[in-house]
């Protein structure tokens, strides 16, 4: 592939007319781009022949500002990392902590976190899939009817936690409050509710000719670039390899449920929607056994009354619905944090972007970052 | 803090050492891309995932150490530990689903400078540009390093400890707070 | 399918469904209608928190119905007093650990001291910059002694962007009834709890207090003895 280097421009004979490559700011405003996300691509005709992902509008400092603050001032402020999912970032950042001092977290606790991070599973993919859906140009039917959907699970969150996006539920050693009564029923009913809702949904996508057109075949990830380049996540699976943390490293309760982990074969954007459809219907199975044997007791187990832990490193890990989300923390036996880190799922997905979009047109790398799902609090921090 | 053993590193790379309070090998930068290659090829810990790479800024500090000195009495030694940066990577391996090991380079303050382990693992290219954007660290053999989540004429490496934000904010009022007390002493553009 | 277009016709078929019976059942429909009027007077408030009106002036509860805002939603902090005149019975004591632990810092406390510069346990400053705040509620988890908890007020547009949207104690302050009102059973649950510290506190004293007795009539009888 030939690069024409700005400013000289090169002008090229081709068919006896003399062409040269378009650049286009794919700018930071843009309906398609998730987020303020650029994408300067350059293109012959249509065909993309560079593409330099540029990011950093949403940054924060975030690790910077929890260097200021106590353990627990963080915990609001893990919500908004990746806005979309402030449950698993909630237990990302509690599992993390929960290392470095000893605490026992007890039993309805462990099952209301697998219970609320699942729900987050659902709400993100049907999110996702939607926005997806939205990019290749089905103007938005099909990602209200999974906003719908989406609504009764926030209206649960915020029976549970007093707020719909930015929970802050989690807390070290448990969650701040117990759910009120009628909430698992409430719940059990969302539960029994969402298959026929999934049934229909993947009537209405899964076998519609424009989308298995126009995203089969777009955007191959192979395997072993996969593998090196720390993909994790739906997209990693999509490529064929089986490596899902709540198998591999069963944190919290996770062993004790009967769930499989879809994975795909060919690794385009196709795979990596289907793993999605079929990732939520394992969420409901998982769901449906956690709110079957959910015991009584308490929510909160003897967290310290100051939270000061020893000088040690410590790296936690969870599955979240975009990937692998760490912290690694670092104490230094103050209350604050030496080193606070967050190892962004989204971020690293996006470094074989441009490896999947050289040789496709324009509308498919749209689609292709349609599928890595990104969120761009979580690019950015 | 790493779950793999980290003997055969050591046994095959002398110059290794293994840090025992933080659970990691520190390699220097010469060996670091030797190294990585060797775990990564490596048949039964087959590091073929890096998850995370962080940089740490230390700046330069007092410790007080006791030791007995030469007539057997113990007493209280201060000792300067240079300020230093390390570049902390966790390594998995996916092939067999087993645990980190951890590898840290370090280097000093001034012109830092470490190796890129980027032409082993790709998952460390947008990682280490972000460590050279924030920290300043340069890293030898980085495919295309510059800033990213700064934007290109930005002075300044912001995660350092010391590094000083510039005075130039707008000032809303809120009641309390450091940019109150920097308008109080005229130091803010109102 | 086998025909080519089959997928798109089926999809066609659910949407179809979707839009006819959105006629009939609620649920079907992808929006909600929100119809939320102010009640009473028309004017723009100059402060925010000044609408919905405070339930003591006007005996009605902010209307709520086709809001989203349910019994356990939280938006900004308010301070509690125990019914009737504010400042007598107000629980904040101003030992301004909410002001320590909030993470964005946008709590800004200063004491109160009376005339010969002893400190009283009152607030004589309490600003919240709602602007700043986010609602995490950390200041209620930390507070000891049960004085601020989270408000579900929605409404807080102002003509000024600074100081209508710093709000000071007396805006602030909202009685226990008002707490009941829109958060029932997170006001029963702290009721209970100060009930109990309180009958374990009076407990405590009685047992004291009868040890003490106890220990004066064993001396009395060494005495006599």
């Amino acid at each position: 592939m030939s690069v024409a280097t700005a400013p000289n421009y090169d002008l090229t004979q081709r068919d006896g007319l003399d062409t040269s490559l378009l650049e286009v700011s794919m700018g930071p405003h843009h309906p398609s781009t998730h987020g303020v996300f650029r994408m300067d691509v350059k293109l012959d005709g249509e065909t993309v022949v560079d593409l330099k992902p540029v990011f950093g509008y949403l940054h924060r400092n975030h690790e910077k500002l929890a260097e200021d603050m106590s353990y627990l001032a963080n915990m609001p402020f893990t919500d908004r990392l990746d806005y979309l999912n402030s449950m698993t970032n909630n237990w990302a950042y509690a599992l993390a902590a929960e290392q470095l001092v000893e605490i026992e977290v007890p039993e309805r606790a462990e099952y209301l976190r697998v219970v609320m991070s699942e729900l987050t599973r659902l709400v993100n993919h049907t999110c996702l899939v939607g926005f997806f859906i939205n990019d290749l140009g089905a103007l938005g039917t099909p990602l209200l009817y999974g906003f719908r959907e989406r609504e009764k699970i926030l209206d649960l969150f915020e029976e549970a936690s007093g707020a719909r996006m930015m929970c802050n539920y989690f807390r070290f050693g448990g969650l701040r409050k117990d759910v009120p009564d009628g909430w698992l029923d409430r719940a059990r009913k969302v539960v029994d509710d969402f298959p026929s809702f999934l049934d229909e949904y993947g009537k209405l996508l899964c076998e519609n000719e424009i989308i298995l057109s126009r995203t089969q075949g777009i955007g191959v990830l192979p395997r072993d670039l996969a593998v090196n380049a720390g993909i994790t996540g739906p997209m990693l699976r999509a490529s064929g390899v089986n490596y899902d943390l709540r198998k591999v490293d069963a944190y919290g309760i996770y062993d004790r449920f009967n769930f499989r982990v879809p994975y795909g074969e060919v690794g385009d954007s196709y795979d990596r929607f289907m793993v999605r459809m079929l990732e939520m219907r394992e969420s409901l199975e998982i769901l449906k056994q956690a709110l079957e044997d959910i015991p009584e007791g308490p929510v909160m187990g003897s967290a310290p009354r100051v939270f000061k832990p020893k000088p040690q490193e410590v790296y936690g890990r969870i599955e979240g619905p975009k990937g692998e989300l760490g912290f690694y923390l670092i104490a230094d036996g103050t209350p604050k944090p030496y080193r606070y880190r967050v190892r962004p799922p989204s971020f690293i997905n996006l470094t074989v972007l441009r490896d999947m979009c050289l040789g496709q047109k324009v509308a498919d790398a749209v689609v292709i970052l349609g599928s890595i799902d990104i969120v761009l609090g979580e690019v950015d921090r | 803090m790493s779950e793999l053993p980290h003997e055969p590193v050591i046994q095959q790379f002398p110059d290794v050492e293994w840090e025992e309070a933080a659970g990691a090998l520190v390699v220097p930068a010469a060996k670091a891309p030797e190294v990585a290659q060797w775990l990564h090829d490596h048949n039964t810990l087959a590091l073929d995932y890096c998850s995370n790479v962080t940089g740490v800024d230390y700046l330069e500090r007092e410790v007080k150490e006791k030791i007995t000195n030469d007539d057997g009495q113990e007493e209280t030694v201060t000792k300067t530990e240079p300020g230093r940066i390390d570049v902390v990577y966790h390594l998995y391996s996916m092939r067999n689903k087993t645990g980190p090991l951890v590898l840290k380079q370090r280097t000093g303050r001034d012109n830092a400078e470490a190796a890129s382990l980027t032409p082993v693992w790709r998952s460390c290219e947008l990682q280490e540009r972000e460590i050279y954007d924030l920290f300043g660290v340069k890293f030898t053999g980085h495919p295309d390093l510059r800033r990213i989540l700064m934007w290109d004429e930005f002075e300044g490496h912001p995660m350092r400890r010391d590094y000083e934000e510039p005075c130039d904010y707008e000032w809303e009022p809120t009641p309390h707070g450091e940019v109150l007390e920097k308008h109080k002493k005229g130091k803010v553009i109102a | 399918m086998s025909i080519l277009g089959g997928g798109i016709f089926n999809g066609m078929a659910v949407t179809l469904k979707n839009f006819v019976r959105s006629y009939f059942d609620k649920d079907r429909l992808t929006t909600k209608d929100y119809a939320w009027q102010p009640q009473g007077k028309g004017e723009l408030p100059q402060k925010a928190g000044q609408y919905p009106w405070k339930p003591e002036e006007t005996g009605q509860l902010p209307r709520r119905e086709n809001t989203t805002v349910t019994n356990y939603s939280r938006n900004i902090p308010m301070l509690l007093h125990e019914g009737g005149e504010q400042m007598d019975a107000i629980r904040c004591v101003a030992c301004q650990i909410c002001e320590r632990e909030c993470p964005p810092q946008c709590i800004y406390i200063e004491k109160d001291y009376d005339e010969s510069g002893k400190y009283i346990k009152r607030p004589a400053v309490f600003d919240i910059d709602i602007s700043v705040c986010m609602g995490c509620q950390i200041c209620v988890e930390v507070c000891p002694f049960d004085a601020i908890v989270m408000d579900s007020q929605f409404e807080f547009s102002v003509p000024d962007r600074f100081d209508g949207l710093l709000l000071h104690r007396d805006d602030l302050l909202k009685g226990n009834d008002y707490y009941h009102q829109i958060h029932p059973e997170e006001a029963t649950a702290l009721d209970e709890k100060r009930a109990a510290e309180e009958a374990a506190k009076a407990a405590k004293k009685k047992a004291a207090a009868e040890a003490a007795k106890k220990k004066a009539a064993d001396e009395k009888k060494e005495d006599a003895q």
